[in-house]
């Protein structure tokens, strides 16, 4: 393969008395490694190469070491520390890989290495798994359990918003908020959210809140991207200074498929950031439709009450007056039953009973025969009136009939009511 | 009495109006959860007045103090 090319230490190697070519000038081991690689590295443009991960071994200072092996061949391969951090997860053995990369020597063991800068495993493999790692480091510690998740301030007058200064989403939720409530505070704290040291300057933003305090919730989010785009929210430090945020948090990335491990770890999670901040912000209109029907409510109890009130006076006021009816009726009874014994003692009562009595025309009462003189006028007092008659003459009772002696109590006014 | 927020103003208005709808407590009890309601209410209106649309940056000095500017959006 490195045939017909002149360049590195090709040309030199063949030259009369060159290194190497008698025991003499015979070269250093690491001179062959060395030029060895100049060779093959010189051979080889960079080149996605497919097969299968095995032996795979992260090493405590960064770097990765693997064979990609085929059924009949295999190549060491290493992926340096640089390259492995952009890398969402390591691969399985046995994951069907893509590497990109560069055939060199590893002069130190004078070994063929493909030095791997990208890898892709079939089905976006290492962004499940680097999502579901992460995923599951954040369950163990309980981050993820739906009894932490706190509810939103109603009323906040201040929400904090953590995204792009120059992004659409931070236009977006500045809008929404406005057209919501124009009484509620924003405060952006501007953070980088894609690329190179964004789950960083999340972090600090978020540590930056944290110390600041004096907001009521939190938006954190950006607009739609590529998965790459929007990676930093799924970033373990990011979520777990997240769920470490000392306010209500609203996670708002705007993504199409898939969830966010931020989105896990928000109290709330919105699909976009003006759903985020309608989330945040209460409708002024609701809120003073609100206000106002509790005021009418209000009112309308007190009413209701004071009816009662009324209500309850006039009936007691109806049953005073009943109990002072039934008293003025009881002694109107009594005075009645009383009136009524006096009435039976009166001699009109006997005239009601069909007798009669005799009286001069003066009142006083004639009760023996021999207070009438024959021709004299006299009344005769019945039930129902008078009548003037004249005395004829009289006799005795006959005998068994003699009444008692004669009554002498005419004092008895038989006039009343 | 400490001073409420408009939240807990509010909520309390609720609960006082609930307990009014009630209508069940004498009346000297239902006039001083009334008037309380009211206040409540006027608390919460003058909330609602106040029209102060802000959008500001948090900047953090380099002693640690925090300041808030407006972005001016």
């Amino acid at each position: 393969m490195a045939s017909g090319r002149t360049s590195g230490y090709g040309p030199s190697v063949p030259a009369d008395a060159s290194p190497g070519s008698a025991p003499e000038s015979a070269i250093a081991v690491h001179t062959l490694t060395a030029a060895a690689k100049d060779v093959i590295e010189g051979a080889f443009p960079p080149l996605w190469v497919r097969g299968e991960v095995s032996n795979f071994k992260a090493h405590r200072n960064g770097h990765w070491y693997f064979s990609l092996k085929d059924r009949e061949a295999q190549v060491n391969c290493v992926i340096w520390s640089s390259a492995a951090k952009r890398i969402p997860a390591p691969p399985d053995d046995g994951m069907e890989v893509l590497a990109l990369g560069q055939m060199t020597v590893w002069p130190v063991r004078g070994d063929l290495q493909f030095s791997v800068r990208a890898l892709e495993a079939a089905g976006d493999g290492l962004w499940r798994k680097a999502l579901e790692q992460t995923r599951l480091r954040l369950e163990k510690d309980g981050l993820l359990d739906p009894a932490r998740k706190r509810p939103l301030p109603a009323f906040p007058r201040r929400v904090a918003v953590i995204t792009s200064p120059d992004g659409a989403a931070m236009h977006d939720i500045i809008t929404v908020s406005r057209n919501r409530s124009a009484d509620v505070e924003l405060v952006i704290i501007p953070a980088k959210v894609q690329g190179e040291g964004a789950p960083e300057s999340l972090v600090a933003a978020i540590e930056q809140l944290r110390r600041w305090g004096d907001a009521d919730v939190l938006i954190i989010g950006r607009g739609g991207g590529s998965r790459e785009d929007l990676w930093a929210f799924n970033d373990e430090r990011v979520a777990r200074a997240l769920a470490a945020c000392p306010i209500p948090t609203i996670s708002a990335v705007g993504h199409e498929v898939d969830v966010s491990i931020c989105d896990l770890v928000a109290d709330v999670r919105a699909a976009t950031p003006s759903a985020a901040a309608e989330l945040a912000v209460p409708s002024r209109r609701e809120v003073v439709a609100r206000v106002d029907a509790l005021g009418k409510r209000l009112a309308a109890a007190a009413r209701r009450r004071e009816d009662r009130a009324i209500a309850s006076l006039s009936q007691v006021q109806k049953r005073l007056a009943l109990a002072a009816q039934r008293v003025v009726e009881r002694r109107r009874g009594k005075v009645e039953t009383i009136a009524g014994q006096l009435h039976a003692l009166s001699p009109l009562s006997t005239l009601s009973r069909g007798f009669a009595v005799a009286r001069t025309p003066g009142g006083a009462t004639l009760s023996s025969r021999n207070q009438f003189v024959p021709g004299a006028p006299f009344d005769l007092w019945l039930r129902d009136g008078i009548v003037e008659a004249t005395a004829g003459t009289n006799r005795p009772l006959p005998d068994g009939m003699t009444s008692a002696p004669a009554p002498m109590d005419d004092t008895t006014n038989p006039t009343r009511a | 009495m400490t001073e409420l927020s408009f939240e807990q103003s509010l909520t309390r208005l609720e609960e006082i109006v609930r307990v009014l709808e009630r209508n069940d407590l004498d009346l000297d009890e239902a006039l001083r959860l009334f008037e309380e309601g009211i206040g409540h209410l006027r608390t919460a209106g003058a909330a609602l007045k106040t029209v102060d649309a802000r959008v500001q940056q948090l900047v953090e000095a380099a002693d640690g103090s925090f300041s808030v500017v407006d972005l001016g959006a």
